[in-house]
Parts: C-alpha cells; sequence; structure tokens
C-alpha cells in the first residue's frame, strides 16, 4: 500500500502540559486513509493523551492540527466528530441494558416526528454490520449484556464507523480479548482500513501490531521517537524503539532520549 | 455465552419467529438470563388472589371488594409510576409520599380558601409536585448531592410544609364535586365496554402495525399467531376486569330494590345503584399509556435507560445527563402530585398525615415488586400497574384473615424485601463474567 499524497491527519509540533508536567513534546504524527497506522508506547509515553487531543478531549496547547491537508480547530469532541473522527475508548461506553441498535444510534438517534424510528435505524444498523462482514451477532435486537467482549468490541467500532466517519481511533480494543476474538477485531480492524477509513490504533500487543499495522508510530517519554513503515522494522527494533526511545539509526537523538528521560 | 463464537449466523436474515411455541422458548430463555420483567408478580399476583379467594370465598373474592381494591391501589400505582423514572436512573425519592401531600394540600386550599375553580385548584397543586421535583432534580444533577439525602431533607421539610398550609391537627374537605368523583364515581356500564374495546382494538392495532412496518421493512417480525394470542389475552383480562367491576357491588337487603338509575337517588328508599368502572382507573390507563410511549418510543425515553444503564457512556454520546436527572425528579414529583389528588379525592379531605405513614414505602415496593430495578437501568411503567396490584391485594387480603396489624406490617416487608432479592438475583444472572 503507498503512501497518498495528503495524509488524512497529520499533527504537526504538538505540544501539551497539564500544569508543570509536559506530556507531549513536538509530538508529529501523520495518519493515512486505507491505513492502519499503530500508536505504541510505554505507559506514561502520552499516548491517550494524543488521542484525547485529536478527540477534542484535552486540546493541543500549540502545533498545527491539520485534517485532509487543511488546518483544523479541534476544541471539543463535537467539533471531531464533525470532521469525521471517532474514537472507540478502551473502556466502550455502550449501555449494558440496551439492545445493539440502540447503542450504534445512543444519543444519535432517528426520529420521524417524535417518535422513534426503530425500522429505520434496524435497517442502517444491519446494513453497517453486514457491511464490516460482522456474522458473529446472533440478532440486532440483542441486549448488549448479553454480548462476548469480541461482540461488544465490534458494536463499539460498528458505531464509529456508522457516523461516515473518515478516522476511528481505536483504544487497546483486544486488551480484554481471548486469542479467537482478538483474531475477529483485528480482522475487522484490517477491513476497516481497507474500505478507505483511515484507523489509529493504540496497542501494547506487538504481535497484534505487526499483525494489522501498515505503519508504526512510536512515543517515548511524550516525544516521537519514530514513525515507520511496518515493513521496515521487525518485533525487537520496536520493542528498543519503546523502551529506549531509539534503535539504531531510528529513533530520538541520544542526548534528546537521555534528556527525555531526566524529564 | 461461550467465549468463541462458532454459530455465525447471518444477521441479516428475514423471516418471522416461529409462532407461539418459539416465543414462548426465547422467553423462558430472557428469564433464565436474569431478564425476568414483571413475571415474579404476576405470579405473586395469581397466587395472593388464589389464596385470599380460597380463605376467605364470601369477602374478598366479591365485586364489592374488588372494587375496594381497585380504589386502595390507584394512588400508589400512580406515585409507583414516577418512582419508575428515578428508579431508572438508579435515583431514588424519598419524598414522593409527602410531595403527594403538600400537593393535596395546596389543591384543597386553592379550592376551599382562595376560591379558585377546580380545573385551577388542580393545576396549582400538579405545578406544586413540579416545582417540587425541578427542586430535587437541581440539588442532585447540579449540585451533586445524593438523591437519598436530597429527598430524606425534602421528606422531613415537606411535613413542615404541610403542617403549615393546614394548620396543626386541622383537615381540610375537599371541595369539588368533580374531583371527588373521581375516586368516589363510576361510568356508566356502557361506558365500562366502550373503554374495553377502545383499549383492545388501540392495542391490537398498535401491535399489528409494528410487525406490519418490520415486515414490509424485510426485518424480523413476531409471527401473527404470537400477535393474536397476545391481543385475545389483553381482551379477555380486560374484559373480566370490566366484567367484575359492571356486577351490582351494593348488597340488596330483603325488601327493597335496586334503584334504576345512579342519580338522583330515588327518594322513595330504593338502594342506590352501585356499579360501573372506577373513573379512576381511567386515570391510571391514560397515565400508563402516556408514559409508556415516553419511556419506549421517544428519545427521551432512550437516553433514561442510557443514562441509568451506563451513565458515562450516555455523557459521551452527547446526553444532557443533568438535563435528563432534572426531568425524571420533574416528572416523578408531578405524578407524586397526581397521586396526592386521587388520595385527597378517596378521602374527600385532606389532612397532615395525607401521603404520609406507608404511602412512600408502598409506592416503592410497587415499583420494586413489579420488575423495576433499584439498580437502575430496568423497568417499565407497566410495572407499577402489576406491582401496584399485588401491594393492594395484601394490603386488602390480610386484615380479612388477621386483625393483627403486627403481621400486616411484617408480610408487606417481607414482600418488598423477596422483590428486591429477585432484582439482585437477576442483575446477577444479566451481568456478563
Amino acid at each position: 500500500m503507498t503512501n497518498s499524497e495528503t495524509p488524512l491527519l497529520e499533527l504537526k509540533s504538538v505540544n501539551k502540559s497539564f500544569g508543570p508536567v509536559q506530556v507531549l513534546r513536538d509530538v508529529n504524527l501523520r495518519a493515512y486513509a486505507g491505513q492502519v497506522t499503530a500508536l505504541v508506547g510505554d505507559n506514561g509515553a502520552g499516548k491517550s493523551t494524543l488521542i484525547k487531543g485529536v478527540a477534542g478531549i484535552y486540546p493541543f496547547d500549540s502545533g498545527e492540527y491539520l485534517f485532509e491537508g487543511k488546518p483544523a480547530h479541534v476544541a471539543d469532541p463535537k467539533q471531531a466528530n464533525a470532521l469525521g473522527i471517532e474514537v472507540v475508548y478502551q473502556d466502550l461506553a455502550l449501555c449494558d441494558n440496551l439492545d445493539v441498535v440502540h447503542n450504534m444510534f445512543l444519543g444519535r438517534e432517528e426520529t420521524k416526528t417524535v417518535v422513534l424510528d426503530e425500522i429505520g435505524m434496524e435497517k442502517r444498523a444491519t446494513e453497517t454490520l453486514a457491511g464490516l462482514s460482522v456474522r458473529t451477532l446472533k440478532s440486532v435486537r440483542q441486549q448488549v449484556a448479553s454480548l462476548s467482549g469480541g461482540q461488544r468490541q465490534t458494536v463499539a467500532i460498528a458505531r464509529a464507523v456508522l457516523w461516515n466517519s473518515k478516522l476511528v481511533i481505536l483504544d487497546e480494543p483486544t486488551a480484554a480479548l481471548g486469542v479467537a476474538q482478538t483474531e475477529q477485531v483485528l480482522n475487522l480492524v484490517r477491513r476497516l482500513a481497507d474500505s478507505g477509513l483511515g484507523v489509529v490504533l493504540i496497542s501494547h500487543n506487538m504481535n497484534d501490531v505487526m499483525q494489522v499495522a501498515d505503519n508504526i508510530a512510536c512515543l517515548y517519554l511524550g516525544a516521537m521517537a519514530a514513525q515507520v513503515s511496518a515493513k521496515d522494522v521487525n518485533h525487537s527494533s520496536i520493542v528498543e524503539l519503546i523502551t529506549t526511545g531509539r534503535s539504531g539509526d531510528m529513533g530520538l537523538q541520544p542526548e534528546i532520549a537521555a534528556a527525555g528521560g531526566v524529564a | 455465552m461461550s467465549s468463541t463464537q462458532s454459530t455465525d449466523v447471518d444477521i441479516a436474515a428475514a423471516g418471522d419467529t416461529d409462532g407461539i411455541g418459539a416465543a414462548m422458548g426465547s422467553y423462558f430463555n430472557r428469564v433464565r438470563g436474569g431478564d425476568v420483567g414483571s413475571l415474579p408478580a404476576v405470579l405473586g399476583l395469581i397466587v395472593l388472589i388464589g389464596l385470599f379467594s380460597a380463605l376467605k370465598p364470601e369477602t374478598f373474592f366479591t365485586a364489592l371488594n374488588f372494587a375496594n381494591l381497585l380504589n386502595q391501589g390507584t394512588a400508589i400505582i400512580v406515585l409507583a409510576m414516577g418512582l419508575v423514572f428515578v428508579l431508572l436512573l438508579g435515583e431514588i425519592d424519598l419524598s414522593a409520599g409527602f410531595t403527594a401531600g403538600t400537593a393535596a394540600a395546596v389543591l384543597a386550599v386553592a379550592l376551599a380558601s382562595w376560591g379558585f375553580p377546580w380545573p385551577l385548584a388542580l393545576l396549582a397543586g400538579l405545578l406544586t409536585g413540579t416545582i417540587i421535583g425541578l427542586s430535587i432534580g437541581v440539588l442532585v444533577a447540579r449540585l451533586g448531592i445524593p438523591s437519598f439525602v436530597v429527598t430524606l431533607a425534602m421528606f422531613l421539610a415537606l411535613q413542615g410544609v404541610m403542617l403549615l398550609i393546614i394548620g396543626e391537627g386541622g383537615t381540610i374537605t375537599l371541595r369539588s364535586d368533580e374531583l371527588l368523583a373521581v375516586m368516589n364515581k363510576n361510568m356508566p356500564v356502557w361506558g365500562g365496554w366502550l373503554l374495553w374495546a377502545v383499549v383492545t382494538a388501540g392495542y391490537a392495532w398498535v401491535s399489528l402495525r409494528a410487525i406490519t412496518g418490520r415486515r414490509k421493512a424485510g426485518l424480523r417480525a413476531t409471527a401473527t399467531s404470537v400477535w393474536a394470542a397476545k391481543t385475545l389475552a389483553v381482551a379477555v383480562l380486560l374484559g373480566i376486569g370490566v366484567y367484575l367491576l359492571n356486577m351490582e357491588r351494593e348488597i340488596v337487603r330483603p325488601g327493597k330494590t335496586p334503584c334504576l338509575t345512579n342519580e338522583p337517588p330515588d327518594p322513595v328508599g330504593c338502594i342506590p345503584v352501585l356499579k360501573g368502572v372506577p373513573w379512576a382507573v381511567l386515570v391510571v390507563l391514560v397515565l400508563l399509556v402516556g408514559l409508556t410511549f415516553v419511556l419506549g418510543r421517544t428519545s427521551f425515553g432512550r437516553h433514561i435507560y442510557a443514562v441509568g444503564g451506563n451513565t458515562e457512556a450516555a455523557r459521551r454520546a452527547g446526553i444532557s445527563v443533568k438535563g435528563i436527572k432534572i426531568y425524571c425528579f420533574m416528572i416523578c414529583s408531578t405524578l407524586a402530585a397526581v397521586g396526592g389528588v386521587l388520595i385527597a379525592s378517596r378521602d374527600n379531605s385532606v389532612s397532615p398525615t395525607t401521603g404520609g405513614a406507608q404511602t412512600l414505602l408502598f409506592a416503592v415496593g410497587a415499583a420494586v415488586i413489579g420488575g423495576t430495578s433499584l439498580f437502575g437501568g430496568r423497568g417499565k411503567v407497566m410495572d407499577a400497574v402489576v406491582g401496584g396490584l399485588v401491594i393492594a391485594v395484601i394490603a386488602n387480603g390480610l386484615p380479612l384473615i388477621t386483625q393483627q396489624s403486627g403481621i400486616q406490617y411484617i408480610v408487606t416487608g417481607l414482600v418488598l424485601l423477596v422483590a428486591a432479592s429477585v432484582d439482585a438475583i437477576s442483575r446477577k444472572r444479566s451481568t456478563p463474567s
């Protein structure tokens, strides 16, 4: 897969501080349509802060935010949604007491005058799930409480796709899943990208990353150590980037990495 | 739920469910999965009615007692309907009983002292409830005080408000024939049957339209045989109720004949006719249909379930959690005010104890017994009706068996405990491991 000319999402030297603590330092990130961009890094490297900045939950202090090549102003989640950015958080944010259709349309229900358009919503939900080749749900009228972890993840991802989104950000989608379900979700992630969406995948699991990612962005102590094509790296060099901020000629300059370690 | 999904059932598969057998099978599975709904309450109702009828056939299972029972139950049912909205959020309103009393007091004073016409006085009473609900809602949602504490404070404060409005030890007579009629007058016999026809036909039409709509859209729909069975059940159950209520309830003493008309009372000394569906039943029915529509068919109702199920998910989905909470407390207190009007109408007066004693406990009990979860997110308006009937049957039947009020309290308390246990157990079952 070749990189298209303009990235779907491009961050240029963004910074974010919480009080005296600088969490992100001059971070660059590019995510392309039709590609899975894995975002890796150790705990506390700033993955979540970076994602929350993209989603508008904690807007960046400085830096450029380009969406489809154009500067975008994202100060709250609604503005991110309007651009076509959807985030699937680790806790999925599903209501157990509602069924699959209700959850997929939660907060954005379709109505005819004041009455909920259940039939229209069910058809759209079914179509979206079918479009993602999801065949693991018995019924879209099942309560989410009765679903397995993988099925829940599927519903959460399908909800993100439902809204003609262009960029889907997945926060640790396989963290709590078994082997078979992880496989299902990774296949789904691959299909999302193949259908033309930009996907940003946060993961701690190197096997997952190597399996689905087209390129890998590695954060090290708040700085972007490297963003490389998945073909150019192997498992151990990624681990090296995560733990030391550099690997061979990739990554941060030694003095920067050391400075980051002090800070 | 197994950890891997080996069955790849196509979700787009169209076609209907396979008739009554399959429908019962899937219902059974839902119950086993912890989604018991009103089932324990319905079973309990049948057992209790059977028990009391067997023990006291000559006093419990009579037309007069059936009407009495409904009269005792209606105010509780309406209060419980309001509590369903608050319980769905996982909150509680302990002040609902005295909200009812305060609203009734305002109503009675408006009629007696301020000379309001009855519709205006009724409006004043209901608005009293709405305002109380608004203040509870704002304190809970905006300040974040637990609803338990806010409504406990209201529980105490509203008793004081009632005392100030009514005066120590006083009683205010309800001076409105129209409002007294709600709990004391009955529909004509034909009115009862008309109501039966309208409700049955309405149920059949609405449910059939839902089925045909889904079929037209190529979605899986309930089988026609299931629809027919359900409609028949509604028609028969309501028909029995209307038939019983349309029977003559006045005990005919020898030497006197029943009057031919309800009003005006015949001066000759005949026994006035006492039959027909009480008007209060119509109030409950209208509220049941209207509130069920709001909860089940509007995005507002959907958002209530969402907030009760997962507040954080609802917030992230862009739902105004605070707004939903405030509205639900307003609905609860307004319905409590309706309940207060019904209590005042039944008692013909308002005193400082109106809405006190067990009113609130019975109402919360009714909602929970009916199947509304104390943990939030699960419940229907119908639960209040079924649970309210269970409470009414116990409150009505037990005194016929034992005069000891100690036993009555204990039994009612135990029933509430059983209901809460069923709620807790079914919640455990439906939570995925």
